[in-house]
């Protein structure tokens, strides 16, 4: 080693630590490729599936589309539109409470703020059953939010809307100074002036990651879509996908790995088109703890 | 104090110009959440749901409140919010915490009115009673109806659930024969004598009204149904007419002194019983105990795998000058933007025992094919495999910021005086790293406690532990087998023993949340904002 160069040390450093993300990454997207030749073979069943596929076709693209028990389109459309509409209302409630929390003083506010948090963490499994009760309910007094209409299960969604990100938007409130807010009230701005021109502007960054993490969350939620949808025309890609795991999995493998690429990648894309906003969101959002 | 806090610290909503317009839309606003709470609330109570009703008469008048009463201003910013909190968050997990304490489940799922209810409309065909001799009539489509004679004379035509028609009301009745049966209806063709007796159907069907039932009781006659039991009110106990048998209600059963219960048992409260076959019960106690072992030492696990790995690959490639460092950073970080649901499902078809890539792999080149779906170790194995896959990337992002914000002039000290690499890592990275990441490494913990889509769609808790009284697996967590004791098809279902276990691991996930506060700088950062 000592024989080295400065240099030459270097680069032996920057090959080891090649060779060490080579074996990473195919760690990290072997079952992605697989995914992906899966969708390509013709033979759509998980036996006769190989990573390179000995004929290549878009069969399971065509199966998928065209099999009326399976309206992969629908389901796509569905998970936009639910995912969009919840993330858009969340956001707004998250920002409009973390502000409050963050700017007023007022009894109760750290018991609320703990009470929201407790609140999250009880595993909702078992609620659903009473979930599941009230949307009933909801459906003879307003049949249009009740079982097996989106509306009714975003409104089940909202519910879960102050949570984690409440204390995560607070703590990027804290950091914006105090003066701004005085300054503003000292040219006789109201609270909602202050709030609306002078802070939200400066919150863009995380309002993004938060408006990212809420749609990617809800796109990706099954149990409760499952439980208060009940049409195939009205799930979500998630319930449906779950679809083709009932009776002989291995026999349909071909199909679902087709729906659950292209289920995929509009997620992916915006990860990775987005990569520093979120890893930027994550991170100060941890590293203030 | 600076002088903008002490402004934010004056009573909210004080300095605030309060103008007619403003006055104004509130009272417009008032008015149309009061209104469609009324209607709503009115409904509710019209159509039963009292409990709903009564939530949504409190909410409303906390609404009220907040808008109107000075000091409430704050929370008017999050009304929206704690509405659909209360609503749909906080409401069914009361109803849920409730549940705990009753035995609502299979065998008693109504309330106790419901069963007595459903008790007492069962009908049997009594021995003696008001008799009609009978005449069986079958449409084309297969439906059934009777012509029935009583002693005095008079016809009826008789069809399931209608009352009875008297003859002369009866439409499209042909001739009668020589005993005044019609020979046809419209719409129906008599049944003779050989079809009556080997018809089975028939003898089985209720005909006329649910109050004014009639049934065939041998093949010349049929009987008025008469009420099976009757409920007692004063003695709070049903009666059997038939044989005389009283029934008592027990622990929400209504049970003879022989001990014969009736099918329709009821929800009631059984206090901390649920809880108690939790802690004591021994046939319990087994797969309980395992299934603890085993939640715990998974969610263990799982944060330090992760982290471990996610720690690892930011250390290696935090340096800004190592060539590729961004596409490095983006390839490892596809797992985490995949949907969860679709990668467990991709990693299930993979570790298929037969036919799966990894076994068809190991098969060819070590000759080995383990049961990665049957062994209790395997298959913990290959969860614990699958979960590092979801998870390092989420904390490869949070180090890599973390790291970069620790001082480089601590590393400068540290190399001056003589420490190397790994002793560097151990007394400044991880140190200041853990201050940074803990709270989050304890969040992954309650989320992997509670990680009932990993479990549940990759092996939905499989192998099965034997001998367990309830469906419960070698790798099942407390949620998945909370999961199968309410939902499972099957087995009989048991919300209140499954409510109780969720209130228990609500305990155990709140006080390693608390605790969390209690100890880290967000929970500093609150306590100082007060």
């Amino acid at each position: 080693m000592s024989n080295l160069t400065f240099q030459q040390q270097r680069y032996l450093s920057y090959a080891v630590r090649w060779l060490i993300a080579l074996i990473l990454i195919f760690f990290s997207i072997f079952p992605v490729l697989w995914i992906l030749s899966s969708s390509l073979n013709p033979a759509n069943t998980l036996a006769s599936a190989s990573l390179i596929p000995q004929n290549i076709g878009l069969d399971n693209y065509r199966q998928l589309f065209t099999t009326p028990e399976t309206p992969f389109l629908t389901w796509i459309w569905n998970s936009i539109k639910i995912s969009s509409i919840t993330t858009v209302l969340s956001v707004t409630i998250t920002t409009l409470a973390a502000f409050a929390f963050s700017r007023f003083r007022f009894t109760g506010r750290i018991n609320m703020l703990k009470a929201i948090l407790l609140i999250q963490v009880f595993p909702g499994l078992l609620a659903m059953i009473a979930i599941f009760t009230l949307m009933t309910q909801f459906e003879s007094i307003i049949p249009m939010f009740g079982l097996d209409t989106h509306a009714g299960l975003i409104l089940v969604y909202l519910g879960g809307a102050m949570g984690v990100n409440i204390w995560l938007m607070k703590g990027f409130f804290d950091t914006i100074p105090r003066a701004i807010d005085e300054s503003g009230m000292v040219e006789g701005a109201s609270h909602w002036q202050i709030f609306s021109q002078l802070i939200l502007p400066l919150m863009q960054p995380i309002l993004i990651v938060v408006a990212i993490l809420t749609f990617i969350g809800t796109y990706g939620d099954f149990i409760l879509a499952r439980i208060l949808l009940k049409s195939t025309d009205q799930y979500p890609l998630m319930v449906g996908l779950f679809i083709f795991t009932s009776g002989q999995f291995s026999q349909k493998w071909g199909p679902f790995a087709a729906g659950a690429l292209l289920g995929a990648l509009p997620i992916m894309i915006v990860y990775l088109v987005l990569q520093d906003y979120i890893v930027g969101g994550l991170t100060q959002g941890a590293v203030k703890g | 104090m600076s002088t903008a806090t002490q402004m934010l610290d004056k009573m909210p909503g004080e300095g605030q110009s309060i103008t007619l317009s403003t006055v104004l839309w509130r009272i417009v606003l008032l008015l149309a959440i009061d209104g469609f709470a009324i209607w709503f609330a009115t409904r509710a109570f019209g159509e039963g749901f009292v409990s709903l009703g009564l939530v949504a008469v409190l909410i409303t008048a906390s609404i009220n409140y907040i808008i109107l009463a000075r000091d409430m201003y704050p929370l008017r910013w999050m009304l929206v919010g704690l509405f659909f909190m209360l609503m749909f968050s906080v409401y069914p997990i009361v109803l849920t915490v409730l549940v705990a304490f009753t035995n609502y489940g299979d065998g008693h799922l109504l309330t106790k009115q419901q069963s007595i209810e459903q008790i007492t409309n069962e009908r049997y065909v009594p021995e003696g009673g008001a008799a009609y001799s009978w005449t069986g009539y079958v449409s084309p489509n297969g439906d059934y109806a009777l012509w029935l004679q009583n002693d005095a004379g008079e016809s009826f035509f008789a069809l399931p659930g209608q009352p009875l028609i008297p003859a002369s009301d009866t439409q499209g009745v042909g001739n009668l024969d020589d005993k005044g049966i019609p020979e046809t209806i419209e719409g129906y063709t008599r049944l003779n004598a050989i079809q009556v007796a080997t018809n089975q159907d028939i003898q089985q069907i209720q005909f006329g009204s649910e109050a004014d039932g009639v049934q065939i009781r041998s093949a010349r006659e049929a009987a008025q149904l008469q009420t099976r039991f009757a409920y007692d009110e004063a003695a709070d106990k049903l009666v059997d007419q038939q044989t005389g048998a009283e029934y008592l209600p027990v622990v929400g059963r209504w049970t003879a002194a022989d001990g014969t219960e009736l099918t329709a048992g009821f929800r009631e409260n059984v206090g901390l019983a649920n809880f108690a076959r939790f802690f004591q019960s021994s046939a319990f106690r087994g797969p309980l105990t395992r299934i603890i072992l085993w939640n715990f030492a998974f969610a263990f696990l799982s944060v330090f795998l992760t982290f471990a790995l996610g720690l690892a690959i930011a250390y290696i490639f935090n340096d800004p000058s190592l060539p590729g460092r961004k596409i490095i950073q983006s390839l490892l970080l596809i797992p985490y933007t995949i949907p969860s649901l679709i990668t467990i499902l991709i990693w299930r078809g993979l570790f298929n025992n037969q036919v799966g890539v990894i076994n068809r792999t190991l098969t060819s080149l070590f000759g080995i094919a383990p049961a990665w779906t049957v062994d209790p170790w395997l298959a913990k194995l290959a969860i614990l495999i699958v979960n590092l896959w979801l998870g390092y990337p989420y904390f490869m992002l949070i180090c890599s910021g973390a790291l970069q914000s620790i001082p480089k002039d601590l590393y400068e000290a540290a190399t001056v005086d003589g420490a190397n690499g790994w002793t560097r890592f151990r007394r400044i990275t991880l140190p200041l790293l853990l201050v940074a990441v803990g709270p989050l490494l304890v969040a992954s913990f309650t989320f992997n406690f509670n990680n009932f889509n990993l479990i549940f769609l990759f092996i939905e808790g499989g192998p099965p532990i034997a001998g367990s009284p309830t469906r419960a697996g070698h790798t099942d967590i407390l949620i998945s087998y909370v999961y199968n004791l309410a939902f499972a098809a099957g087995r009989g279902k048991e919300f209140g023993l499954g409510a109780a276990i969720t209130i228990v691991i609500f305990f155990i996930v709140a006080i390693i949340t608390l605790f969390q506060f209690r100890f880290t700088k967000m929970w500093e950062e609150v306590g100082e904002n007060v």
